[in-house]
């Protein structure tokens, strides 16, 4: 789950990580309140969508620039007239673009310093590890593929959690010294508490930054969350804007299915993960394109079942359908009674074959024989695949 | 001998008196295996009846070990309490903790892992559709069946497989019973990010275990764990092993069903754990259709 540039100034003003002043606004009068209040020279205006490329992209109303400079609060409110409500197309949206109904406007400082920090879930240690660097602002990949010599790396010890001497250790490498080292130390604890209380997976502050008057901010941040443990993070979850995701893989998770398009035309619905990449990957194996990751679960009912289909139908690109089902317990022929039920109530007119595997396979195999139901049965995966592949090359 | 768990084991459940606990425990009587005891907080003195089976559901995994004499404990409680249940298990000093609960939070996994170090309990999953070793009867009735796999596709032999997926897992073994060729144990580790037990801990048991003859040994995308393991095995395996690898065709960047399943930053693609395992000799299924297939080519079967 991603949030807004917004939404993690505002985390960090719970857990107390120092950034610039500022708030999000829906209206050009709250915008231009809002920088009032602020009560400095230079503010920034930035539309909030989850798209990156914002700076350099263009409103469909011709407006240039999701991010601007400027120094009034009359002048963010003529700004925000000009965004708010309006279609952003950068480099990341697709030519579609995003509807921005929020703006961040904050105090905009100067920087004197630029530097990299990140907390992270790194697997291979099973623990949380920091990413720092010198050099803040930048691709950090590409930093640690050309000079991996500017790269700090600490791992935290989950039992322990961060320690003080190792937010000192990290100040002295990227040269916080003096009121700097105690302002990183400040800083640094609170990302960690940020990190470990809100459940992410990553929390990337790029940049961090030094201004003339020596203060240390956290100036943009991205943020990851565990998906696993959105159950005890309400205010996270609140968080979710679901007008920033695939509509169809909203719907999805709305009957529990794990949907993820592609853009092939090849729809497949499978049963497991595992199961169901394999799925993809067999298609492509025998030349077609798979349109979409699809996995309804060990314990498919009849009803996710009907819903996975209208939403693989709802991929207007798809123009046949791989039904893959391993029935090691669940019934062969509950999954063929879901599926001849969904294929009805969906009119389905488009090639449809199915692979059935397991148990009660052939009282499966005789219900989706018996049905009207047009459709190909396959024993194999591979058999299923190449018959898919080869019915939509003939469509 | 098969690994980790004989016929002869003995088993407690942990959420034996859920809906999903249940069922799998049912299954598991049904399949003759020696499960002995269910754990479920404050139903402790009741019974577990099943098919003429009285199994005694006790308040702790301490006691459940202690009365019954239960050293694997399969954990089936939701994610809020999958942790405790497995560090319960750990206090308790069972051998063997196999985690089915999908969903637990990464946080708590890490703490666990990291609690878990030096111990002598080991763990396998989370998120895993747990470990089969079959039984002598017929669809090999009277195996240990730990966890939620079909344990009638089974079928007692000399393969040994290890997997992150489930329905991959039964896929391969459906194809070797179908072919006539059994399996010593199969062992899905799980498809988080966070797990208790590797493809490379497995290798080596399987490395190790005079009734598993050949290995098929089944990975995805994400991690890089498949690597580390056919790096070992490149030069310390004895045995033919054929692999999988799922997710060629998944995008970068996003999370294919499996919490594990994910690649990010260029690492644990399909074609890097392809290319890794072909380059220790192990013989790549080009698809899954084929698993059972490539590890009989392999092992000079076919």
């Amino acid at each position: 789950m991603n949030i807004h540039e917004y939404q993690a100034r505002e985390l960090f003003h719970k857990f107390g990580v120092a950034s610039p002043g500022g708030k999000s606004a829906s209206t050009p009068e709250e915008a231009e309140q809002i920088a009032a209040q602020l009560g400095v020279t230079q503010i920034v205006v930035k539309a909030q969508i989850h798209a990156g490329g914002r700076g350099k992209g263009v409103f469909k109303n011709g407006f240039k620039g999701g991010v601007h400079l400027c120094h009034t609060p009359a002048e963010v409110r003529h700004l925000a007239e000009q965004m708010l409500g309006q279609v952003l197309v950068t480099n990341q949206t697709g030519p579609e673009g995003r509807l921005v109904s929020k703006l961040l406007v904050a105090e905009a400082v100067d920087i004197s310093r630029e530097l990299y920090f990140a907390l992270l879930f790194d697997r291979a240690i099973s623990a949380p590890m920091i990413i720092a660097s010198t050099e803040g602002g930048m691709d950090i990949e590409a930093v640690a593929e050309h000079t991996p010599e500017k790269i700090i790396r600490v791992p935290v010890d989950p039992l322990l959690g961060l320690q003080p001497y190792q937010t000192r250790k990290i100040a002295a490498a990227l040269g916080l010294r003096g009121s700097l080292m105690t302002q990183a130390t400040k800083l640094f604890t609170a990302l960690y508490k940020t990190y470990t209380e809100t459940d992410c997976t990553l929390v990337e502050v790029n940049p961090l930054v030094v201004t003339p008057d020596n203060r240390l901010l956290a100036l943009d941040a991205k943020f990851n969350f565990d998906d696993n443990a959105l159950y005890r993070q309400p205010a996270v979850v609140a968080m979710r804007d679901k007008a920033e995701e695939d509509p169809r893989e909203v719907a999805a998770s709305e009957f529990n299915l794990n949907y993820i398009g592609l853009d092939g035309n090849i729809a497949c619905l499978v049963n497991g993960a595992g199961l169901a990449m394999a799925t993809m990957d067999i298609i492509q194996h025998f030349g077609g394109k798979p349109a979409n990751f699809l996995d309804v679960g060990g314990g498919a009912t009849k009803e996710q079942v009907s819903a996975a289909f209208k939403i693989i139908l709802g991929d207007k690109s798809v123009q046949g359908i791989l039904v893959n089902i391993f029935g090691g317990i669940m019934d062969c022929d509950v999954i063929a009674h879901g599926i001849v039920d969904a294929a009805r109530e969906t009119g389905l007119s488009l090639p449809l074959v199915v692979r059935l595997e397991g148990n009660n396979v052939e009282a499966g195999k005789r219900t989706l024989a018996n049905s009207s139901i047009s459709l190909q049965s396959a024993t194999t995966m591979a058999e299923g695949a190449q018959k898919i592949v080869a019915a939509v090359h003939a469509a | 001998m098969a690994i980790l768990v004989t016929p002869q084991t003995r088993i407690l459940v942990q959420g034996i008196t859920g809906s999903f606990g249940a069922k799998h425990a049912q299954l598991s009587l049904d399949y003759g295996t020696q499960l002995v005891a269910g754990v479920t907080p404050g139903k402790g003195g009741q019974f577990f009846e099943h098919n003429g089976h009285k199994v005694p559901v006790f308040d702790t995994v301490e006691e459940a070990a202690r009365e019954t004499g239960a050293t694997v404990s399969a954990v089936f409680v939701p994610p809020p309490f999958a942790a405790d249940a497995i560090l319960e298990c750990a206090d308790a000093g069972l051998a063997l903790v196999v985690a089915i609960t999908e969903g637990i939070p990464i946080n708590d996994m890490i703490r666990v892992k990291h609690k878990m170090r030096g111990s002598s309990t080991r763990l396998i999953g989370p998120n895993c559709p747990g470990l089969v070793t079959p039984g002598e009867g017929e669809h090999s009735h009277g195996g240990c069946r730990i966890g939620i796999a079909p344990g009638y596709i089974h079928k007692k032999g000399n393969v040994g497989v290890v997997s992150r997926s489930g329905t991959l897992t039964y896929e391969a073994v459906f194809q070797l019973t179908s072919r006539g060729y059994g399996q010593s144990t199969c062992v899905g580790i799980g498809g988080d990010p966070v797990n208790g037990t590797s493809h490379l801990d497995v290798l080596k048991m399987f490395n190790e275990d005079p009734e598993t003859e050949a290995i098929i040994m089944i990975g995805e995308i994400g991690g890089t764990a498949e690597e580390e393991a056919a790096a070992w095995a490149g030069a310390h395996c004895k045995k033919p092993i054929a692999g999988f690898i799922a997710g060629t065709t998944a995008p970068p960047g996003r999370r294919m069903g499996h919490a594990g399943a994910i690649v990010s930053g260029g690492q644990g693609t399909a074609a890097g754990k392809i290319a890794a395992l072909e380059a220790a000799g192990i013989a790549i299924a080009d698809t899954p259709s084929v698993m059972a297939e490539t590890l009989l080519r392999k092992w000079g079967k076919l």
